[in-house]
C-alpha cells in the first residue's frame, strides 16, 4: 500500500501499511555498525463499558463463554453494526494525544478472510481512510531522548477467540468464544524509527502509560495489547539516507507478541536468527514469524498459505466518520511528560524519581496523594524506591496499599518517631500482612504493638551509660586511638536499643559521651 | 395489549411459502389482524428464516427484523415466510434452493424476482401484502410479472436490520400489495428511522395517496425504450404514460446516458458485497453440523462448495475477484464511479422533471427455465437497477397486460420523494380502475 495516500482507492494492493519500508533484495555482509530497524504494530482495546458496535457488555473475562453476545456481535445475518461513540472518542483523545492529524474524513472496510474465531468472516477495520495519521511519541532513547513517529492510528474490531482445552497440541477440537468478538480496538503503528529491542519496550511502555493517562486503556486486562513488530538490519545509514526507497535486507514481521516484555524478547531473538542467517550468506525472506512466549523464540509461518487478500472494501453499513471538528473539543489530561516536568518542578524530585513516578498513573496518583500530606521529597524516596522494591519483590501492585498508610510511615520517619530500618520493617509487615490476609493495622498501631519507636532520647543516653559502664576495656582502646572500639560499642549500643535509635544520632551521642568523659 | 389468532392454512399450489404459520397471533393497530407474508430473507423470531438457501436450513433468528417488529406492534399477523431466489440473487425465484414459484396468472412461467413468493402470494390472494426487498429490482419485478404492486422506498427510508443482506449499500425492504393504497398503508408502517441501522434516515412517512397529478413533470428517458424492451410491452407502458398525460401531468421525453453503465455497475458493486456478506456461512455456525475429519479449512470449503446453489457460488466468485488484489481499481472502484454517474444523471434530471417513468421489466414474465444463460438473466434487470444504483423510490403498479400476461408500468422519483411516486401510482391505477 505504498504511494497510497488518503482519499485515493488503491489499484495495485498489498497488505503493506502505508508508510513501513518496501521490500527489496540485497545482502551485504554482516558488520558491526548494522542498524536495527524496527516498527511496531500496536493493537490496544480501548476500556469502553460496551462493544464497539453494540451494547454488549466488555466486561467479559470472568464470565462464561459466549454470555457477552448478541445478534450483532455474533454476526447474526442481518444484524447490523452502530458506531459506539465513546469508543470514537477514546480513539480520538488517542489519536490527540499522540500528535495525530484527524482525517475529515475517515472510512471503515471490511478486511475479508475466514477464520472460525471471526464470526462475519470479515473484520470491521479501517483501510485506506484511517481516523488519524502522522503523530509522534517521544521516549527515552538508547541515546537521549528520542522522537518515534506515528504514521496512522485506526480503530477496528476484535474478533473473538478460540479455545482448546487440555492445550493447542492435545485438544481433539477448538471450541469458539464471541465474548471478545467486538471488543474496541486501536490500532497504533510506527514508522521504523526504532533502533533497539529496548527501544521497541520503551515505545510500548509509553505508549501505555500514555493510554492509561487517557483513561482509555487498561493494561491490566489479560489480552488488552497485542504487537506485531517489523525488524530488519541494515548497513549503517542506509535507511536514513534512502528513506523508504533504500536497498537493503529484507524486513521480517513478528506477529503474537502479547506482552511488553515480550516484545524485547522476541526481537532480541530475532536479532540473533538475522545475524546468523546473514552470517552464513544467505539471504533474509521477507516473512511473518510467530512468536513462541513461552519458548522466547520465533517460528516461521507456513508464508504462502498464510498470505492474505484482505479484499478490502469500505463497509456499506456504516457511514463515513467526520469526527475532525470533534478533536478541538477534546480536552486531554495532564500527559506523561507534563507531569514528570510538574514533579520536579512542584515537589523537587529527581529526575529519575519523577520519571519512575509518572511511568506509571496509578503511581504518578499514589505519590501526588501522599506528597500532599508528607515530605514530597521523602515521600518521592520512600514511594519510587522502597516501596516498588518491596512491591515488586512480592508481585504486589500499588493498588495494594493506601496512600493514608505511606503517608503515616513517612511522617514517622520524618519526626523520627522510627529510624529508616524500622520503617522498612513496618512497610513489610504491613505487605505481608495483606498478602496473608490479616491486616496489620496502621504504621503507627504497628510500631505501638512491635515498640519499634525510635527513642534515642530517653533509651539511648540509658544504653550510651550503661554501655560506658560494662566496657570498660572498650573505652580505653578507644581512648588510646583504636577506631574499631568506637564501632564496637556503637554496636553495643544498638544491641541495647534493639535497632530503635537512629544510627547516625546514636553516633553523635556516644561521640559526646565519650567525649565528656575525657573532660 | 390483546392478541388473538387467525387462521392460515392457504391452498398454495404456486409454492409461494417456505414456511406458514398455521395460527398466527395478531394484535391491535392499523393493521389489525391482516395476513401479511414476509419474505425469507427478513429474519423473524422463532420462524426459521433460510433466504431461500440450504445453508440456512434450519437457521431459526433469535430476533425479528426492525420492520417485523413495526407489523407486529401494528396489529399485523405474520403468516409466513416466503419463497424467493437464494439469498436474493436472481430474477425468476428460480434459483431457490426450496423449488421454484410458480406465476399465478400462468404456472409455465415464473413470478419473477426474487421476491417472487411475496408477489405470488399476494396475486393469488392467499394474503392481502407482503413484504419484499429490492436490490436491483426484486420487488418490482416480480410485482410487475405478477401484476400487483410493488415499492423499493428510498435507501435509508426504511430500516434493514433484520435483513439478510445480500448488498448493502444497494437493497431495501418494501410493500408489497394488490393496489397503490394498501401498498402506501403498509409503507406508513414500516417506514421510519431505526437506531439500529446506521443508513437509516429518520423520513417517517405519514401520507395518503394523492391522485391529482394536474401539471406533475414526468420525464421519460429513451433508454427506457431501447434495444431489449419488447415493443409491446413498450407499447402499453406508453398508454400508461398516456393516461396519465390526459390526468394533467406533463411529458417530458429525455436521456440517461449513464443507463449505458447502470448494469455492469450494479453487478459489479452486488457480487463484490455479496462475497463479504455470504462469507460467514463456513458450516461453524449455521446449516447442519460438517461431520468430518478434515481440518477446518477444508471442511468449509466442502460446506460452501455443495451447501450454496450454482447462482450464489458464481456471485461468490465473481465478487471475490472484483475485490481482489489488483483488480479492486479496475472492478469495484470503477464500479463506483459509474454508479455516481448513475446518480447524477437521476439528480439532472429530476431538476427538469417530478418524476421518471418507464417499463418495469423489458418483457413480460419468462418461462420457467427460459433463462437458462446468467447473462441473459442479468440484462433483464437493466430497467430496475438504476433507481437501486441512485437510492431513489420507485414503484412498479400493473398497466394491463400482454398474451395473458400483467406489465408493470415504473415510477421512480426524488430521494425521500416515495410520495410523490406513490401518488403517480396511484393516478394511473385510478385512472383506468
Amino acid at each position: 500500500m505504498e504511494n497510497l495516500s488518503a482519499g485515493t482507492i488503491p489499484d495495485s494492493r498489498s497488505e503493506q501499511i502505508p508508510g513501513q519500508i518496501s521490500s527489496a533484495r540485497g545482502n551485504p555482509p554482516i558488520s558491526e555498525t548494522d542498524e536495527t530497524i524496527i516498527g511496531l504494530e500496536v493493537h490496544c482495546q480501548l476500556d469502553t463499558v460496551t462493544k464497539l458496535f453494540c451494547a454488549c457488555s466488555t466486561d467479559y473475562r470472568s464470565d462464561g463463554p459466549n454470555t457477552h453476545t448478541c445478534p450483532v456481535c455474533l454476526g447474526l445475518p442481518g444484524a447490523l453494526p452502530k458506531i459506539n461513540k465513546r469508543a470514537v472518542e477514546y480513539a480520538l483523545r488517542v489519536a490527540k494525544a499522540l500528535n495525530c492529524e484527524v482525517l475529515p474524513e475517515s472510512v471503515f472496510s471490511r478486511k475479508n478472510y475466514f477464520y472460525p474465531d471471526l464470526d462475519k468472516a470479515f473484520q470491521i477495520s479501517q483501510y485506506d481512510k484511517p481516523l488519524a495519521v502522522g503523530g509522534h511519541l517521544i521516549i527515552e532513547g538508547e541515546n537521549g531522548e528520542k522522537l518515534v513517529r506515528i504514521t496512522r492510528v485506526h480503530m477496528e474490531e476484535d474478533p473473538g477467540r478460540l479455545v482448546h482445552k487440555g492445550g493447542v497440541d492435545r485438544a481433539r477440537y477448538s471450541l469458539v468464544d464471541y465474548n471478545r468478538a467486538g471488543i474496541p480496538l486501536i490500532e497504533i503503528v510506527t514508522e521504523p524509527d526504532m533502533r533497539s529491542p529496548k527501544e521497541a519496550r520503551r515505545f510500548l511502555n509509553k505508549l501505555r502509560t500514555t493510554l492509561e493517562y487517557l483513561s482509555v486503556f487498561d493494561s491490566d486486562k489479560e489480552g488488552s495489547l497485542r504487537v506485531d513488530a517489523n525488524i530488519s538490519l541494515q548497513p549503517e545509514g542506509w535507511f536514513d539516507r534512502e528513506k523508504k526507497s533504500y536497498k537493503g535486507r529484507n524486513r521480517v514481521e513478528v506477529k503474537n507478541i502479547s506482552s511488553y516484555k515480550g516484545v524485547e524478547k522476541a526481537l532480541t531473538f530475532e536479532i540473533t536468527r538475522q545475524r546468523n542467517v546473514i552470517r552464513k550468506g544467505q539471504p533474509i525472506e521477507q516473512a511473518t514469524r510467530h512468536f513462541v512466549e513461552t519458548r522466547g523464540i520465533t517460528t516461521a509461518s507456513r508464508s504462502k498459505e498464510e498470505e492474505h487478500d484482505y479484499r478490502y472494501f469500505p463497509e456499506p453499513d456504516l457511514c463515513p466518520l467526520r469526527v475532525s471538528s470533534w478533536v478541538d473539543l477534546i480536552e486531554l489530561p495532564e500527559l506523561p511528560d507534563a507531569r514528570r516536568a510538574r514533579f520536579i518542578r512542584q515537589y523537587g524530585c529527581s529526575s529519575n524519581h519523577a520519571r519512575t513516578l509518572t511511568g506509571d498513573l496509578k503511581l504518578a496518583d499514589f505519590y501526588e496523594k501522599v506528597a500532599l500530606k508528607a515530605d514530597p521529597l521523602l515521600s518521592a524516596t520512600w514511594v519510587a524506591d522502597t516501596l516498588i522494591g518491596e512491591l515488586n519483590y512480592r508481585d504486589m501492585g500499588i493498588g495494594a496499599v493506601t496512600p493514608a498508610h505511606m503517608t503515616d510511615l513517612i511522617n514517622l520517619v520524618e519526626s523520627k518517631t522510627i529510624t529508616d530500618k524500622n520503617a522498612i520493617d513496618v512497610l513489610r509487615t504491613i505487605l505481608d500482612g495483606i498478602l496473608k490476609k490479616e491486616p496489620a493495622g496502621t504504621p503507627s498501631q504497628i510500631v505501638a504493638r512491635l515498640d519499634l519507636g525510635a527513642s534515642e532520647s530517653d533509651v539511648a543516653p540509658a544504653a550510651i551509660s550503661e554501655v560506658i559502664r560494662e566496657q570498660p576495656q572498650a573505652i580505653a582502646d578507644y581512648k588510646s586511638g583504636k577506631k574499631g572500639a568506637f564501632m564496637f560499642l556503637i554496636g553495643q549500643v544498638m544491641k541495647k536499643t534493639r535497632g530503635k535509635a537512629d544510627p547516625a544520632e546514636l553516633n553523635r551521642m556516644l561521640q559526646a559521651a565519650l567525649d565528656e568523659g575525657e573532660q | 395489549m390483546a392478541r388473538s389468532r387467525l387462521s392460515f392454512s392457504p391452498d398454495d399450489r404456486v409454492n409461494a411459502f417456505l414456511t406458514t404459520c398455521p395460527e398466527p397471533e395478531y394484535g391491535t393497530g392499523s393493521l389489525e389482524g391482516l395476513a401479511i407474508a414476509i419474505k425469507d430473507n427478513i429474519s423473524t423470531k422463532g420462524i426459521p428464516t433460510t433466504a431461500g438457501s440450504r445453508i440456512l436450513e434450519g437457521y431459526v433468528p433469535p430476533y425479528d427484523a426492525h420492520v417485523v417488529s413495526l407489523l407486529m406492534a401494528n396489529g399485523a399477523a405474520i403468516v409466513g415466510k416466503t419463497n424467493m431466489d437464494e439469498f436474493g440473487m436472481g430474477t425468476t425465484t428460480e434459483n431457490s434452493a426450496y423449488g421454484p414459484t410458480l406465476n399465478p396468472h400462468d404456472t409455465g412461467r415464473v413470478p419473477g424476482g426474487s421476491s417472487g413468493g411475496s408477489a405470488a402470494a399476494v396475486a393469488s390472494g392467499m394474503v392481502r401484502m407482503a413484504l419484499g426487498s429490492d436490490t436491483g429490482g426484486s420487488i418490482r419485478c416480480p410485482a410487475a410479472f405478477c401484476g400487483i404492486v410493488g415499492l423499493k422506498p428510498t435507501y435509508g427510508r426504511v430500516s434493514r436490520y433484520g435483513l439478510i443482506a445480500y448488498a448493502n449499500s444497494l437493497e431495501q425492504i418494501g410493500p408489497m400489495a394488490r393496489t397503490v393504497m394498501e401498498t402506501s398503508r403498509l409503507m406508513q408502517v414500516i417506514a421510519g428511522y431505526d437506531p439500529r441501522d446506521s443508513t437509516s434516515v429518520d423520513q417517517p412517512y405519514c401520507h395518503t395517496p394523492e391522485k391529482n397529478i394536474q401539471g406533475r413533470r414526468i420525464g421519460v428517458p429513451e433508454e427506457f425504450f431501447g434495444a431489449g424492451v419488447d415493443p409491446v410491452v413498450a407499447a402499453k407502458v406508453w398508454e400508461a404514460i398516456e393516461v396519465l398525460e390526459r390526468k394533467g401531468a406533463d411529458i417530458v421525453t429525455c436521456r440517461m446516458p449513464a443507463m449505458a453503465y447502470a448494469l455492469a455497475a450494479y453487478y459489479v458493486t452486488c457480487v463484490s458485497e455479496a462475497s463479504s456478506n455470504l462469507a460467514r456461512f463456513d458450516g461453524v455456525r449455521y446449516g447442519p453440523a460438517v461431520d468430518t475429519k478434515k481440518p477446518w479449512h477444508e471442511a468449509f470449503q466442502e460446506r460452501r462448495g455443495t451447501s450454496f446453489g450454482k447462482e450464489v457460488r458464481r456471485r461468490i466468485m465473481l465478487g471475490t475477484f472484483a475485490l481482489s488484489s489488483g483488480y479492486y481499481g479496475k472492478y469495484y472502484a470503477k464500479a463506483q464511479s459509474a454508479r455516481q454517474q448513475v446518480k447524477s444523471d437521476f439528480l439532472r434530471l429530476f431538476k427538469e422533471v417530478d418524476v421518471i417513468a418507464g417499463p418495469t421489466m423489458p418483457t413480460i414474465a419468462f418461462r420457467l427455465g427460459e433463462k437458462a444463460d446468467p447473462l441473459s438473466m442479468y440484462l433483464s434487470d437493466i430497467l430496475t437497477v438504476p433507481a437501486n444504483l441512485a437510492g431513489v423510490p420507485a414503484i412498479s403498479v400493473p398497466c394491463g397486460a400482454v398474451d395473458g400476461m400483467p406489465v408493470g408500468l415504473q415510477v421512480m422519483g426524488r430521494p425521500f420523494e416515495d410520495e410523490v411516486v406513490i401518488d403517480t401510482a396511484y393516478a394511473y391505477e385510478q385512472a383506468v380502475d
